[in-house]
C-alpha cells in the first residue's frame, strides 16, 4: 500500500466535440498546448503539479480565453511514484 | 439442466427461419425468475458482444446501482460494422432469445422498459423484431422498436442514445467512465442483442453450463461473421479460443488467406504468421489485436493489403460524425497518404513518413473511439503488409493493380446526403 497523495496537481483538458479549433489556448498556455496541423489542440497528458503557478495560471487563462468553452481544469492525484530522485513508499 | 457444451446455442435451430414464440419455447424451455441474474453472469464471465467486450455483469451493475426513476434497457442491434451481419442472423433464427435476454437484463436492474434498437436500412430484420414483439406476452417490461438510420457511428452506445433522445445519431463526449447514459432524465443500459442472447441462456442454464465452452479467460461461445475470400459471406457460432483457421475453415472460407482483418473495420489487420492464433481475449491482446465485434474478413493471396486498407480508411473517414477536428480532418488525411502510397507516386516515402506521424496525432483525440480505431487498422496494415508497402514506397508496379478489390465498403454518399437524423 502506498502513501495516498492529495489531489496536489493538474490536467487541462479539452472536450474535442465543443473545440472548433480557434486555437487561443496555445497562444494563452504554450507551455501545456500545441496544436496538430488542422490547429486543433494537443494537450499533454502528464499531471502537472499545482505548485507549478505558471503553469496552473497559463491553463486558467486558456479555460477562460476559449470562445467555445471547450476546456477546463482537472484536479488529479500527483502521481504515486515520486519523480526521478525519489523514494518508493510501498 | 442441458450440460452439453455443444454448439450452436445461439444459433439452434434453421439460420434464417425465425423462430415463433411457441417453438422459441419448445427449442429453450421458459425464461425463468432469475433474482440473482448479476452475479450468475460475473460468474460466467460475460462480456458484451457488441465490440468493446466490457463485463457485462459490471455494466449492469453500474445502472442497477442508479436510483433514477423509468430505468430503460436498450437492445442494440444496429450493427454498424458493414463486414458484420451476426445480429441480424441471429435475429433472423431466435428473435425471442434476444428479447428474453433484454427482460432478464431490466428485470435485473430495475427497469421496466426495453427500447429494441434496429437500422431502419435493415427493413428485413425491422420485420423480424417487429413481428417477434407482436407475439411476446411479458407483464413486467414494455417494448418498443426504434430504427435509426445506419451509419457506422450510430450503434455506438453514446451515438444510439443521443439518438434515441434527439434523434441524432452523434456519439457524446464522456470524459469519465462509466458515464451513466440518459434518456431524458431516466438511466440507460446499452446491450448488444448477442449479449442479450447469451444472458437469456445463462439465465436458463447458468454460469457453469455457460463455461462448458470457452477458455477459463475468454469463456462461452461467440458468432462470428466471416466474408472476403469466401464463397458466401457466413456466420458461424464458435467456442472462444477456437484458432483462426478452424473458423475461416468451418466457415469454408479460404484456410491460406494472405492476412486477416479481425474485429471490424477499426479492428487490427493479421498476418499469415498469426492465423492459428486462438480467437480469445487474452491470446489475441498480446497481438494488439481483439474479436471486436466478430468481424473476420479474409484477404485472398495476391490480393492488395495497402489498396485495402485505403478502401476501409477512405470509408471511415467518410462515416466520421465529424464533430471532433482529429477525427473529421484527421482520418480523410490518413486516407489521402494511404491514397498516395497506393499509386506508388514518387511523393509515395513522404507519404509513409506523414501517415506514422499523423496516426501518433489522431490518436486518443476524439470523443469516441472511432478514429482510434481506424488508427489501429492503419498501423496494423503497415505492420502486416511491411514488404508490399515497402514495394509501393519504391514505386514498384503493384500486380494487384487490375484485379477487382475485396473488402466491401458502402458506396459513399455524398456528404449532404448522409442521414443522422
Amino acid at each position: 500500500m502506498g502513501v495516498r497523495s492529495r489531489a496536489d496537481a493538474f490536467v487541462l483538458l479539452v472536450n474535442p466535440v465543443q473545440c472548433d479549433g480557434y486555437g487561443h489556448c496555445a497562444e494563452l498556455a504554450p507551455d501545456l498546448v500545441h496544436l496538430d496541423e488542422w490547429g486543433y489542440p494537443i494537450l499533454g497528458a502528464e499531471p502537472r503539479p499545482v505548485r507549478d503557478h505558471e503553469a496552473l495560471h497559463s491553463a486558467r487563462l486558456a479555460v477562460r480565453g476559449c470562445p467555445r468553452q471547450a476546456l477546463r481544469i482537472e484536479r488529479r492525484a500527483a502521481p504515486e511514484r515520486p519523480a526521478r530522485a525519489g523514494r518508493r513508499t510501498e | 439442466m442441458s450440460g452439453r457444451a455443444t454448439l450452436p446455442r445461439l444459433l439452434a435451430g434453421t439460420v434464417g427461419r425465425p423462430a415463433r414464440l411457441p417453438e422459441h419455447h419448445e427449442r429453450f424451455g421458459a425464461l425463468p425468475a432469475t433474482p440473482g441474474l448479476l452475479d450468475e453472469l460475473e460468474a460466467a464471465g460475460l462480456t458484451g458482444r457488441g465490440g468493446a467486450a466490457f463485463p457485462t455483469a459490471r455494466k449492469a451493475a453500474v445502472v442497477r446501482s442508479q436510483r433514477g426513476h423509468g430505468k430503460i434497457l436498450v437492445v442494440n442491434a444496429m450493427e454498424g460494422e458493414p463486414a458484420a451481419h451476426k445480429d441480424r442472423t441471429l435475429l433472423a433464427t431466435n428473435p425471442h432469445l434476444v428479447l428474453d435476454g433484454a427482460v432478464a437484463l431490466a428485470r435485473a436492474i430495475g427497469a421496466a422498459r426495453v427500447a429494441v434498437a434496429v437500422a431502419r436500412d435493415e427493413q428485413a430484420t425491422v420485420s423480424v423484431v417487429r413481428r417477434a414483439l407482436a407475439e411476446r406476452t411479458d407483464r413486467t417490461v414494455a417494448f418498443a422498436l426504434h430504427t435509426p438510420p445506419w451509419r457506422y457511428v450510430a450503434g455506438e452506445e453514446s451515438a444510439l442514445v443521443h439518438w434515441l433522445n434527439d434523434h441524432e445519431s452523434l456519439p457524446q463526449y464522456r470524459p469519465r467512465r462509466p458515464t451513466i447514459l440518459r434518456i431524458g432524465h431516466a438511466p440507460v443500459l446499452v446491450d448488444n442483442a448477442e449479449t442479450c442472447a447469451h444472458v437469456a441462456l445463462i439465465a436458463r442454464h447458468g454460469a457453469a453450463w455457460f463455461r462448458g465452452l470457452g477458455t477459463a479467460a475468454s469463456p462461452g461461445s461467440t458468432l462470428v461473421s466471416v466474408t472476403g475470400a469466401i464463397a458466401r459471406p457466413t456466420v458461424l457460432e464458435m467456442a472462444l479460443g477456437t484458432p483462426l483457421r478452424s473458423v475461416l475453415r468451418a466457415a469454408g472460407a479460404d484456410p491460406e488467406p494472405a492476412a486477416v482483418l479481425l474485429g471490424g473495420y477499426g479492428g487490427s489487420w493479421l498476418g499469415a504468421a498469426h492465423l492459428d492464433v486462438p480467437l480469445a481475449h487474452e491470446s489475441l491482446a498480446p497481438l494488439g489485436a481483439a474479436l471486436g465485434a466478430g468481424v473476420i474478413v479474409a484477404l485472398p493471396a495476391g490480393a492488395c493489403g495497402v489498396r485495402e486498407t485505403l478502401r476501409v480508411a477512405r470509408w471511415m473517414a467518410h462515416e466520421s460524425a465529424r464533430q471532433c477536428g482529429p477525427c473529421a480532418f484527421g482520418l480523410p488525411a490518413l486516407a489521402e497518404d494511404l491514397h498516395v502510397l497506393a499509386r506508388s507516386t514518387p511523393g509515395a516515402p513522404a507519404a509513409l513518413e506523414r501517415l506514422g506521424r499523423r496516426a501518433t496525432s489522431i490518436e486518443g483525440r476524439g470523443a469516441c473511439r472511432h478514429p482510434d480505431g481506424v488508427v489501429r487498422m492503419v498501423r496494423s496494415a503497415l505492420d502486416v503488409f511491411a514488404a508490399h508497402v515497402d514495394e509501393h514506397q519504391r514505386g514498384a508496379p503493384c500486380a494487384a493493380r487490375a484485379q477487382r478489390p475485396v473488402i466491401a465498403v458502402p458506396a459513399l454518399e455524398p456528404e449532404e446526403d448522409l442521414a443522422w437524423e
